[in-house]
């Protein structure tokens, strides 16, 4: 288990891994949403 | 369906290297972070290669395409996120190991220098032009840039640093240490395919809604003409 002075350390960098892969994530989803409005449905690349 | 292996990895490496993984005798808790530092720096390697290469197949006649640049780019953008998680991952580490967030030796050196010429790549890829001109320069670009990727790997043995020498090639780490490691390393790798698989798409529909804007604009300045 993780002794707790080096905790935040540890945790942190966990944190920073997901939170910075998940925001990643969120802008690619938004960036998509955004694209696919001005493209007709039969031209989006996942169809 | 890879999606969900992603998914299943992460709790693995959550598993393996905050809970049931051994403490190191000299590093302590701190060994953790091994195991997302190290996988994050070779996916980073990983993307920065396929970078290059997809780049070249761009700039060889025979088979140049658009996908590929966009794959060169979308591998790029990953590889500059996943860049900078081994920059503070490490720095986090270092500040447990060596009592300091960041000293200028060559690795720490050498990486902070490929994180900033791949946002570099990245800000080129955005200048104006045509697709075919954004594909070119970004190419030439990769295959520069590229060449930076082994002088960061080799640092270690070329100039002596603070930063430690290769753990796993040398058998410092064994039993479940050592397959928490390969579990990062999976996971990171297949979360890799995932988000540049994605990325692309997301690449491709954006040139697909440049081009139309592109098209309405030209009707739209033919019709003001022929009124």
């Amino acid at each position: 288990m993780i002794a707790m002075l080096h905790a935040p350390y540890v945790i942190g960098s966990y944190a920073v891994t997901f939170g910075a892969v998940g925001l990643y994530l969120w802008r690619i989803l938004s960036q998509a949403r955004t694209s696919a409005r001005n493209v007709p449905n039969e031209e989006l690349p996942w169809k | 369906m890879l999606g969900f292996a992603v998914l299943a990895g992460f709790a693995w490496l959550v598993l393996f290297g905050l809970f049931l993984s051994p403490n190191d005798q000299t590093q302590k808790t701190g060994v953790r972070i091994l195991y997302i530092h190290v996988p994050s720096a070779w996916l980073a390697y990983l993307a920065f290669g396929v970078t290059g290469i997809s780049s070249a197949f761009y700039l060889v006649k025979r088979t140049r395409s658009l996908v590929w640049d966009r794959i060169a780019g979308a591998s790029a953008e990953v590889g500059v996120l996943f860049m900078g998680i081994t920059l503070v991952s490490g720095s986090l580490w270092g500040r447990i190991t060596w009592g300091t967030f960041w000293t200028w030796d060559s690795r720490l050196t050498t990486t902070a220098f490929l994180f900033v010429t791949y946002i570099g790549y990245l800000a080129v890829r955005d200048l104006g032009g045509t697709h075919q001109q954004r594909a070119r320069r970004s190419a030439v670009l990769a295959l520069l840039a590229v060449c930076e990727v082994p002088l960061v790997h080799f640092s270690v043995k070329w100039w002596r640093p603070l930063h430690q020498q290769e753990s796993v090639a040398d058998g410092e780490l064994s039993g479940l240490m050592l397959f928490s490691l390969f579990v990062g390393l999976i996971s990171f790798t297949l979360l890799y395919v995932w988000l540049v698989m994605h990325r692309q798409r997301v690449l491709a529909l954006n040139d697909r809604a440049d081009d139309r804007g592109l098209d309405a604009a030209l009707l739209e300045r033919r019709n003001e003409v022929v009124r």
